[in-house]
């Protein structure tokens, strides 16, 4: 099945879940940060003119490092991300979900040389849709993923009402399904969850509308233990 | 247990976690009680577990989304940080330098030498085939380019390898720019079979070695090894030692051995970054030489020769001997 979800087992026994990034968001990152060092080197190309060759001797020097060293410093310092990355949501991890260090983050940022050929990074891209989880040659050789920063989850919130008993047997699934669609009401309009709570006739009987949304929502604090 | 009945048992302690998450990293790493989130750090690795085993709870008994998404997250947070960079490597490259890097070398000392055989062979076979036939030459420089070199190398010139109007400063960070990317090059597309590797190995040898023996058969010679003596042995090998880093990780794409092909390569790659750090800093060096020392026409061209020559011998001496006694 293509899954971008990854669960990495950890040491402590359990998984916790990677959600993998795909060709388009990190080619649009590259991109961000290739207009983040180009026009940094245009400002300093300005900056440094009056200079003569020793203003080119930094010039050079500052393009080599922002060619080579700048996505690496980053990954390691900022918490996996380079600014482009991070505007995407993007960071570098290691296979097993810990941050990236140096060895792994030169390695994998040193192949570009390899993944960008024969132009525009086209083997990398070849390489991350044959995989099953979108690593470029560099990210196969260092071991690292590109997955998405998680955002910072909601508290959880079924809303409050009195417990209503559901009249047939739910297996897990569907009670948890039950329950995310209760917490999901306050983030979809009225008239959704109202469509959506009149699907499950079984649950809501003759209720419609906002009716059935109500009847779904007391079977869910029912479940959660409330009342 | 319902999930009410969970949230409620559970709460303080979860927000206790997230709290000292939110800390910044220098007050985290603080010894005593932390007032704010009252977790000490000794605690954290204990209070991190039972979070583990809250979640793989809540995830078992199918709790509601949002509260097994929170959890995640916080496991997750918890993992970066417990399982971070831990410091303390400074003193590591000196380590490195003395012992760690000539040993790796001689560990891999069956791909450097090929990598050497494959760059020098080329090299050496021009420089002396060209004595005798120097059009020769041809097939492998433009004439555009041999004349610049020509020129480059005028016995007439004030300085030795470059023009006049040329900057040491500017031309030590053009080199460093222009031979660590080749270095790169040779190094990264050695993992396609290590067909890069070789490819970039062959061709530099070939056309070093067509222009230092074209420029010694028409009386450039002089010129041209009192430049290039000082820099040579650093240089080379550094470009050689990256041909050997990429022809590593090649070698485990072609015979992997009892490894997966990607599980071999993960393995591969350990020595060859390694590799390639004393590679970027012999390009350094190599460069430093290049831009401030080659160029001088102080010195004769024997002192110059005397130079290069005891680079070769410190260099060779260098991943042969040093570092033996810490190996195993």
């Amino acid at each position: 099945m293509l899954d971008t979800a990854r669960q990495v087992a950890t040491p402590e026994g359990i998984e916790i879940t990677l959600r993998l990034a795909g060709p388009v968001p990190r080619a649009l990152a590259y991109l961000l940060d290739l207009l983040i060092r180009g026009a940094a080197l245009i400002a300093l190309s300005i900056a440094v003119s009056a200079l003569g060759q020793f203003g080119m001797a930094i010039f050079l020097l500052t393009a080599f490092l922002l060619e080579w060293l700048y996505p690496v410093v980053f990954e390691v310092l900022a918490s996996g991300a380079t600014p482009g990355k991070r505007a995407m949501w993007l960071m570098v991890l290691n296979d097993d979900g810990t941050p990236v260090r140096w060895p792994a983050s030169l390695t994998r940022n040193l192949l570009r040389a390899l993944d960008f050929l024969p132009f525009f990074y086209f083997i990398g891209l070849l390489a991350m849709v044959i995989n099953s989880d979108f690593k470029r040659l560099g990210d196969l050789a260092a071991n690292t993923l590109v997955v998405y920063r998680e955002h910072k989850p909601l508290k959880a919130s079924i809303p409050e009402s009195a417990a209503a008993v559901p009249l047939v047997t739910l297996s897990l699934s569907e009670q948890r399904t039950l329950l995310d669609f209760a917490e999901r009401t306050s983030r979809i309009t009225p008239e959704r969850a109202a469509e959506l709570a009149e699907i499950v006739s079984p649950l809501v009987g003759d209720n419609t509308g906002q009716a059935a949304v109500r009847q779904i929502v007391g079977i869910a604090n029912h479940l959660a233990g409330r009342g | 247990m319902k999930q009410a009945a969970f949230e409620n048992c559970y709460r303080d302690e979860i927000d206790r976690f997230e709290a000292w998450l939110d800390l910044a990293p220098k007050q985290r790493r603080r010894m005593k009680h932390d007032a704010t989130t009252g977790l000490a750090t000794d605690d954290v690795p204990a209070a991190y577990r039972h979070l583990c085993q809250l979640m793989a709870l809540a995830r078992d008994r199918q709790y509601s989304p949002d509260l097994v998404d929170r959890l995640n997250h916080l496991v997750l947070r918890g993992h970066h940080v417990l399982y971070g960079p831990a410091g303390g490597q400074r003193t590591r490259l000196l380590a490195f330098l003395a012992n760690g890097f000539p040993a790796l070398v001689r560990a891999e000392r069956l791909l450097v030498l090929a990598a050497a055989l494959l760059f020098f062979g080329p090299l050496l076979l021009l420089l002396v085939a060209l004595q005798w036939h120097p059009d020769f030459v041809l097939h492998f420089v433009s004439p555009d380019q041999l004349a610049e070199y020509e020129e480059m190398y005028d016995p007439a010139n004030a300085r030795l390898g470059q023009r006049d109007s040329d900057d040491n400063v500017m031309m030590f960070a053009f080199y460093i720019w222009n031979n660590v990317k080749i270095g790169i090059q040779t190094f990264a597309t050695g993992l396609a079979f290590g067909l890069g590797s070789v490819f970039y190995l062959l061709f530099n040898g070939t056309v070093i070695g067509a222009i230092a023996g074209y420029l010694t058969a028409v009386g450039h010679g002089e010129p041209f090894w009192s430049f290039v003596a000082g820099h040579s042995a650093m240089e080379l090998i550094a470009i050689v030692l990256s041909g050997a880093a990429g022809m590593k990780l090649g070698g485990a794409v072609i015979a992997p051995g009892n490894l997966s092909r990607k599980a071999a390569l993960v393995e591969a790659a350990r020595p060859a970054i390694r590799i390639m750090y004393g590679a970027a800093l012999m390009f350094l060096l190599a460069a430093f030489i290049e831009g401030f020392w080659s160029p001088l026409k102080v010195f004769p061209p024997t002192v110059k020769y005397a130079v290069g020559l005891a680079l070769w011998a410190l260099v060779v001496a260098y991943f042969t001997m040093a570092g033996r006694s810490r190996a195993t």
